[in-house]
């Protein structure tokens, strides 16, 4: 029975505050510029879905509310190109669908799974990492469920509260065996998202889901991939590193901006992808600026930022001129009401970017 | 600010129960003239979609989505109208098919008056005690049908006396389900994949894998097919379209699903079959599993070794339906329970599965019944929490070996001396594969690195290369039988 338009919920009605929130982008030199088209992030996934059926017969793409389309519109067009077999609901049922997956992936294919909101990925918490993670691994290779992608939207939303706002990567990324990835922008999302398609891992990849429909920039139509395990320099600077993902990307850029005013001058590092992530990048640039700050919107107690943290400082000890700062969510549940407060947002940013140089 | 297009469990659950009578929600308190609603957000009409065409994306949808909106009350009478054209009271015409009113305020029972029987072939004497509707067995067949289930019963005995000896760090027998695991193994063919749960080494000596191999795993060397990676008897054998075998419960049955999915779209003339005990079914993967592969029609067969314990605990305190087999009809899927102490029962049944699942493409359930004849593994004690004289009974009056035994030699197919010939060169050959196994070099300290990703990630690389300095400054730490 499809209920999907009963799980819909219309936020905007919701929400109270609307901050303002832009995206990051910068020129991928991967990225050839021709017949770019501009779009926003959740096309841009579409576009890579389409482009990831259409070259691999053995593609499929599944999860809750797919069929129609999906409730943020990704799977759009989809079931009625490729045809119902590729491209199906499933129950509702996490575990259900991410065990379903390892399995399709098992035996060959290109397993595309959705799960709905990044807030209900626990159940399948399981399957992702007894299953998945060590599936190659305690077959002694002799099978894998590297065609595995699990696709899911985090983060926060202005009005998501609970359960529609999380941004849970840093659980994933204490998994030996899974590669997690969060794009910044439609054209890196649609870069990454073919590699992590293609990637012969199984893969969690996050998107940031307020930018689904904000964020817009050119995107080449054609068919391209994004390294995975490359972090990128998205703004270069001299005085101090910021390392952050996904949609924190834009709010940091800001902040960035506004200490340029300053007369700081700031470098901004993408990750994109978390685990295996690519800590010489981080290092060579904290090298080179001496400080480091790490902004996310998970809480900060045990979070993707203390490992960062940790490793930067065993590689960089001697050369930190100031503690590594950490701008991140509050060690709470997410908040409904509080949102505004609970948010690394852009001044908190600021304020820690002035305290670490004046350090 | 965009609008964002979010589901609320909550919501969800408040609307299902609000539900009316005619079975059709009332969307009009969603607000339909809103002028905020997305256009690229329309809304799916209740009900089974895959019997309909979709709604037609883009521009149109737009008018799709607010025309659907504000003709709900239309909407509502003309589904009316449509009970009515279709005899009227007697029937709601609800997603999913009709459904007969009724005055009479009847609950369904719990539980049937009658337990569902048990299916057997053979009595306890070993003689066949219905004429036609079993699966004919060749001599050859079931020759190798009673050796399996000997060598299975007699490897492990042997390799829990070497666990207890120290010699192996872990084992788990699988006395007293000999029958499910060989019946069910000669029931299917090659290119059928078996998704396993644990007590069903059975399935995998059928299918080829040597006593050898078995020792190999078990010893955790070098030769081991999954790397001495896994505890004791986790087997693994891709030659053999065998699955690694996992320790969490009931984590393979979505995962099976997945794989039976695979083979319905490519055509295949296969199946998937997986195991599961009783205890497995309180696992919501068990759920999962089995409503996944009614929903997707995937060509797979569930075989649930219903052995009366999960370690300790008995069926009665892990469910109160009537065991498993009650629970396919509620999932959608044809289901049979069977004696799990009869092998040919066992083949009969789940052969007869085999070719539903492929011809009709849908999942089945079987349920065997058999007993855990032995402790839960090498680390339980089951005389804590049951009867010896239980665990006798099952052993001698219902051994599905011996009354395989009387079967085969009423046929004239076996005798004293094949029973003889055949024990002592199983003997010989398993002593000698845990000699080998034990004197085979474990495997190389690559290992431990290597398969975690297809490649070497640069902090594997270097905890790998940091690993080596440490053993070389301290050697005397680490096995020396490891290669480094």
């Amino acid at each position: 029975m499809a209920t999907s338009s009963l799980r819909r919920l219309r936020f905007g009605r919701l929400g109270c505050w609307v901050p303002r929130r832009e995206f990051s982008t910068c020129d991928d030199k991967v990225v050839v510029q021709q017949n770019g088209k501009s779009m926003n992030l959740y096309s841009a996934i579409n576009q890579a879905l389409h482009i990831a059926l259409e070259t691999d017969p053995r593609a499929y793409v599944f999860g809750e509310d797919v069929g129609f389309g999906g409730v943020f519109r990704c799977t759009t067009g989809l079931a009625d190109r490729f045809g119902k077999s590729r491209v199906f609901n499933t129950p509702l049922c996490e575990q259900g669908i991410v065990g379903f997956g390892i399995g399709l992936a098992a035996m060959g294919n290109r397993a595309i799974a959705e799960i709905q909101f990044a807030d209900y990925i626990f159940p399948a918490f399981d399957q992702i990492v007894n299953e998945a993670a060590k599936f190659r691994y305690r077959s002694g290779n002799q099978f894998n469920c590297g065609g595995l992608t699990i696709r899911t939207p985090y983060g926060a939303v202005g009005h998501g509260g609970h359960y529609h706002s999380q941004s849970p990567e840093a659980f994933f990324c204490h998994v030996p065996g899974i590669k997690v990835i969060i794009p910044r922008s439609p054209q890196q999302a649609k870069g990454l998202l073919l590699s992590c398609i293609r990637d012969p891992n199984p893969v969690v990849f996050f998107e940031p889901k307020w930018l689904y429909r904000l964020a817009v920039e050119e995107v080449p139509e054609h068919d391209y991939m994004l390294p995975l395990s490359e972090a990128e320099v998205i703004r270069e600077g001299r005085d101090i590193t910021l390392v952050g993902w996904g949609a924190q990307l834009s709010i940091m850029e800001q902040a960035c901006l506004d200490a340029e005013k300053e007369g700081i001058s700031c470098e901004l590092i993408d990750l994109k992808t978390l685990i295996p992530w690519d800590k010489e990048t981080v290092e060579a640039s904290v090298r080179k600026t001496g400080r480091l700050l790490i902004s996310h919107e998970a809480p900060v107690t045990g979070g993707f930022g203390a490992e960062i943290s940790a490793s930067i400082v065993e590689r960089c000890f001697l050369r930190l001129e100031a503690p590594v700062a950490r701008v991140c969510g509050l060690d709470t549940p997410f908040p409904l009401v509080f949102e505004p407060f609970y948010m690394p947002t852009k001044n908190k940013i600021l304020d820690a970017i002035k305290s670490t140089v004046n350090y | 600010m965009a609008n964002w297009v979010i589901r609320s469990r909550t919501i969800v659950h408040h609307l299902h129960k609000k539900m009316g009578s005619l079975g059709i929600l009332n969307l009009s308190s969603w607000n339909s003239t809103s002028n905020s609603f997305h256009s690229s957000s329309p809304t799916m009409p209740l009900g089974d979609n895959h019997g309909r065409p979709h709604a037609i994306f883009g521009d149109s949808a737009t008018h799709f989505a607010v025309r659907r909106f504000k003709s709900t009350e239309a909407e509502r009478e003309s589904d009316a109208e449509y009970i009515n054209q279709d005899g009227g009271d007697q029937a709601l015409d609800f997603p999913g098919g009709k459904v007969e009113f009724t005055s009479e305020m009847n609950f369904i029972t719990e539980s049937a008056d009658k337990r569902v029987p048990c299916y057997r072939v053979l009595d306890d004497n070993g003689e066949v005690i219905v004429s036609n509707n079993f699966v004919q067995v060749r001599k050859e067949v079931a020759i190798k049908m009673y050796s399996d289930m000997v060598t299975l019963q007699m490897m492990d005995n042997i390799f829990y006396e070497a666990q207890r000896q120290g010699r192996i760090s872990f084992y788990l027998t699988t006395l007293g389900e000999e029958a499910i695991n060989i019946g069910s193994a000669a029931a299917l063919s090659a290119d059928d994949l078996v998704l396993p749960q644990y007590r069903e080494p059975g399935a995998l000596l059928w299918r080829g894998f040597t006593l050898q191999e078995f020792a190999n795993q078990c010893l955790g060397n070098k030769e081991d097919k999954g790397k001495a990676r896994q505890m004791p008897i986790h087997y693994v054998s891709k030659k053999h379209n065998y699955f690694a075998v996992s320790s969490p419960i009931a984590t393979q049955l979505p995962q099976a699903v997945g794989a039976a999915y695979s083979l319905k779209m490519e055509g295949k003339n296969a199946c998937v079959a997986t195991y599961i005990g009783d205890g497995g079914t309180s696992e919501g993967d068990f759920h999962a599993a089995m409503n996944f592969a009614a929903v997707l029609e995937a060509p797979i067969i569930f075989i649930c070794r219903n052995n009366g314990w999960a370690i300790s605990t008995p069926i009665e305190e892990q469910f109160r339906s009537d065991g498993i087999v009650v629970r396919g009809r509620a999932y959608g899927i044809r289901s049979i329970r069977v004696d799990g102490s009869d092998a040919l029962a066992v083949l009969s049944a789940i052969r007869t599965a085999r070719e539903m699942a492929i011809s009709e493409q849908r999942p089945i359930l079987v349920e065997a019944l058999a007993y855990r004849v032995g402790h839960h593994s090498t680390s339980d004690d089951s005389t804590k929490y049951r009867s010896v004289n239980e665990i006798e009974y099952w052993k001698t009056a219902r051994n599905p070996v011996n009354r395989f035994r009387k079967w085969i030699e009423r046929n004239g197919w076996w005798c004293d001396k094949d029973e003889t010939e055949h024990r002592s060169s199983v003997k010989k050959q398993l002593l000698q594969a845990i000699q080998i196994a034990e004197k085979t070099e474990k495997p190389s300290i690559e290992g431990l690195f290597s398969d975690v990703y297809d490649h070497l990630p640069s902090n594997l690389q270097e905890q790998e290369e940091q690993l080596r300095e440490t053993i070389r400054s301290h050697p005397k730490d680490y096995p020396s039988d490891v290669p480094v």
